[in-house]
């Protein structure tokens, strides 16, 4: 891969034009602390920001440590803090930097591990908690000769939308809320609740409740909206958090007005 | 984690919203353009009296001025939390949504004197 991509680079070089480079650093092994390192890349038109990360990792510092797999947007691997905003670097071109000049940060509101990677445990445990995976009613489950459930192209069209996420926690990162609390449950997680919750085969939702109506669930949300924002796949975490928060409210009344009504 | 009772806070909050959004603006051509230019008529304190008299009117008003009270309330509950003032959250709760009841009983009275 290395081999490949540098001859990517050495093709079409042109010396004179460089791009800076500041770059988030810490090995907790060895630095007390994080620090800023600057590097100088050659600067390409057709270039992203993972392509100059890469060049500093092959070419100038190979202790650098990154996350990225797919480098075309699909993976959700590389998303990194550029000048303090959350973006995947693998679809972030140099060239929208006039300045020439950019910051990498690891994306803010998680534990770093080293360099530009942070921890992910908590997003894993809070996709985890949502139960992203159709559920059936004690019973309703139907034998496998039956064959699969159905559903109209209308019905698909109900939750599609939040199918498309590709875990790139970018939201999480532009969550002021997640930042001050991380207990809250978060964009993509609520998100993801809600692709099964509209989903005509899904029967889960009351389950799925007990973690979405709860105060760390949908309720500490404030409608900030950053989350849809940033969303490199038009998620709109936002929009799905606002739309739980409605069925929840008609849920609350139900209870609460129709005592025994367990919908 | 337990179900939060969040929802009526909420649904008092965006009903707030959704009429601060909805009637203000006609409030404000209303009081701000059509009356102070007597665009639609001599503007009287026995007219606009007896408008307010009626009691569609009162009750209108009373949601027009009641739920934007709680908006306020929940929205700068929030921005107090955010802020940092989340280790009394209860007091800041307390203050903003007793504020809100406070202003919605006021309302109340007013109108009902009127
Ligand atoms: S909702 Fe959007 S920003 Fe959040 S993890 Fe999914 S794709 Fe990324
Ligand atoms: S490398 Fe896969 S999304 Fe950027």
């Amino acid at each position: 891969m290395a081999t490949r991509r540098t001859c990517l680079w050495k093709r079409g070089v042109k010396v004179s034009e460089t791009f800076e480079m500041e770059i988030f650093r810490y090995y907790p092994d060895k630095d007390n602390e994080p620090f800023i390192k600057s590097y100088e890349v050659p600067f390409r038109d057709d270039w992203v920001v993972l392509d100059a990360i890469n060049y500093i990792k092959d070419e100038i510092d190979g202790t650098l440590s990154y996350r990225w797999s797919c480098r075309m947007g699909v993976c959700g691997s590389c998303g990194m803090m550029v000048n303090s905003v959350p973006k995947l670097t693998c679809s972030a071109f140099l060239k929208d930097y006039p300045s020439r000049k950019i910051r990498v940060e690891p994306l803010q509101g998680f534990p770093v591990e080293r360099d530009l990677i942070f921890d992910m445990d908590d997003f894993m445990n809070k996709l985890t908690e949502v139960k992203p995976y159709l559920l059936r009613k004690e019973g309703e489950e139907k034998p496998l000769e039956e064959g699969e459930y159905l559903q109209s192209p209308a019905e698909l069209a109900h939750y599609k939308q939040y199918t498309l996420c590709i875990n790139c926690m970018l939201c999480y990162a532009a969550c002021p809320i997640y930042a001050l609390d991380s207990n809250f449950v978060g964009p993509a997680a609520i998100a993801l609740a809600q692709r099964y919750n509209l989903d005509s085969r899904d029967q889960g939702r009351n389950q799925r409740q007990e973690v979405i109506a709860s105060h760390e669930g949908i309720w500490e949300c404030t409608f900030v909206g950053e989350c849809s924002v940033v969303c490199p796949k038009d998620v709109d975490p936002a929009a799905a958090i606002q739309r739980a928060k409605v069925s929840s409210t008609l849920d609350w009344f139900k209870e609460k007005m129709i005592p025994r009504s367990k919908g | 984690m337990s179900k939060s009772n969040e929802p009526v806070l909420w649904f008092l909050f965006s009903a707030g919203g959704m009429i601060s959004a909805m009637v203000f603006p006609i409030l404000l051509i209303i009081t701000g353009v059509i009356l102070p230019f007597e665009l639609a008529g001599e503007v009287t304190f026995e007219r606009i009296h007896n408008a307010v008299k009626n009691p569609v009117v009162k009750l209108v008003l009373f949601f027009v001025i009641a739920l934007p009270f709680f908006h306020w309330a929940h929205r700068f509950r929030f921005t107090l939390i955010d802020i940092g003032l989340k280790p009394i959250s209860f007091l800041v709760s307390l203050l903003c949504y007793g504020g809100a009841i406070t202003g919605t009983i006021v309302a109340a009275f007013i109108l009902w004197k009127i």
